[in-house]
């Protein structure tokens, strides 16, 4: 790794103070993506700041319409948390699937998002749930914030404080894991909530996407079948050793299928006590 | 250079160390603690799992002054203080759960953060847990069968 200044930001505004006076910093979440690419020569910041000592950014506030969980939140806590596995289990199941559990044990919800990785799983719950992007200086509607390969509307400097998750009536999260990395080769989180049905996929293409179609069809009918004759185009889906543009338009229909089921099944419905 | 502290194996080590430092590369350079292994250096294999205030990470993908004020758990702390081998090492003993025993330091420590986890685990719940450390000698048969009975005979007793 190149050599560079470290610093423990202990406050929102001493990070982003550091961070406009630096030639090219770097926040540090959970380092489970910056420290590899670091290594690999291809992020060479003068600076990292670390997050990790931020109070603003840690914490999870549950309410009956709404899940808030801080930036800095690991993996590990959204996936062991009792009130989101009785409320939103689709979402504790997508943590508790991320990578393993050391990576569950350092990698945060914060530097997913930021990161925007095509096949990582939070975009899928973002979107398909139509959660909120809180940053240190606005929020960013799900719809807005996902702008293609690893990019996403953060401007620089811009921190992610939290995120705001709707409480959906029912939710499921599918998602065939890369046999090595865990990552998702798909992945298909469908919702029926607050913001209507969603179905949104990762893992497909060059970032996360919905499929309008099938959210039509389930609006009608909640059901498997409903979406079971729906194609999927792969003109724009990826195709890499580990799967065709077609291998991966077939495994996003049957994902979506399994994961309707899920989410009609009386174990995914979120239990409002 | 900057100044770092931190209690490794239960003794307080106050040291400097380029930010540039890896928690594996610490371990291993500057204690000497060479039980924690560097496999791949690509956050894959999980021969650098170490236990970082309770939890398991891969030490090398954490930089060493991100464990500043932290609590650090190696191989080489967890025997008893009589020389006694800790259960989760008993198991992997007696059920030949290595082989060149490149992977074992790994193993075992992410063994022990999943008994503390889930004391009672069942067969799909070592397997999963130990989704983040490879073995390429033994087919991972004998270490969960080693996890397994150390579920058992750690059974009432404190980890
Ligand atoms: C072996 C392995 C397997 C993995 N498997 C999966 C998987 O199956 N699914 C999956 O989704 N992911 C997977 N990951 C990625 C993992 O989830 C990471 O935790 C995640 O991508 C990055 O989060 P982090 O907290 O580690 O961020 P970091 O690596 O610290 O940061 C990533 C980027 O985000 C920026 N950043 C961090 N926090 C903020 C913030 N609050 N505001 C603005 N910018 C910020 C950083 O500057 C950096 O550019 C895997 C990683 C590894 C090493
Ligand atoms: S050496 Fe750290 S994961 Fe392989
Ligand atoms: S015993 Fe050789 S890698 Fe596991």
């Amino acid at each position: 790794m190149n050599e560079f200044k470290f610093m423990r930001a202990a406050t929102l505004a001493d990070a982003a103070a550091a961070f406009e006076k630096a030639d090219d910093a770097r926040y540090l979440a959970g380092g489970q993506t910056l420290l590899p690419v670091m290594k690999q020569g291809l992020a060479v910041p003068s600076d990292v700041i670390s997050l990790a000592r931020i109070g603003e950014l840690a914490g999870i506030a549950v309410s009956k319409e709404r899940i808030d969980i801080g930036a800095m939140t690991r993996h590990a806590d959204v996936a062991a948390h009792k009130e989101i596995r009785a409320l939103l289990p689709a979402l504790s199941v997508l943590a508790g699937g991320i990578g393993d559990p050391h990576v569950r044990n350092r990698g945060t919800i914060g530097g997913s998002l930021a990161n925007n990785d095509p096949a990582a799983d939070y975009p899928a719950a973002v979107l398909g749930l139509g959660a909120t992007i809180v940053t240190d200086e606005r929020t960013i509607a799900a719809e807005h914030y996902f702008q293609g390969l690893f990019a996403t509307a953060l401007e620089p400097g811009e921190l992610i404080t939290r995120v705001e998750f709707p409480v959906p009536r029912r939710a499921g999260y599918v998602k065939f894991p890369h046999p090595a990395s865990r990552y998702a080769l798909v992945g298909v989180m469908v919702s029926d909530g607050p913001h209507g049905i969603r179905v949104a996929v990762t893992g497909a293409g060059a970032g996360v996407f919905r499929v309008p179609a099938m959210e039509q069809a389930l609006a009608k009918s909640f059901t498997p079948e409903a979406i079971a004759d729906i194609p999927i185009a792969d003109a724009d889906l990826t195709s890499d050793r580990h799967g065709s543009a077609a291998y991966r338009a077939h495994l996003v229909g049957v994902l979506a299928r399994r994961a309707v089921t899920l989410a009609a099944s009386p174990a995914m419905h979120g239990h409002r006590s | 250079m900057a100044e770092l502290t931190l209690t490794v194996n239960g003794n307080p080590v106050r040291s400097d160390c380029a930010p540039g430092t890896l928690l594996s590369g610490f371990l291993r350079e500057t204690l000497h603690l060479t039980g924690t292994h560097v496999g791949c250096d690509t956050s894959q294999c999980g021969a650098c799992t170490v236990i970082v205030d309770g939890r398991s990470i891969k030490s090398c993908t954490m930089l060493a002054h991100e464990a500043d004020g932290a609590s650090v758990t190696t191989i080489e702390g967890i025997a008893n203080a009589d020389g006694t081998l800790h259960p989760v090492q008993q198991a992997f003993r007696t059920h030949h759960a290595l082989q060149c025993g490149f992977c074992t330091p790994g193993m075992v420590m992410a063994s022990v953060a999943l008994l503390a986890r889930q004391p009672e685990p069942t067969d799909a719940d070592v397997r999963h847990g130990l989704e983040g450390n490879m073995c390429r000698c033994t087919g991972y048969q004998n270490i969960v069968d080693a996890v397994l009975a150390s579920a058992k005979s750690m059974k009432g007793v404190q980890a």
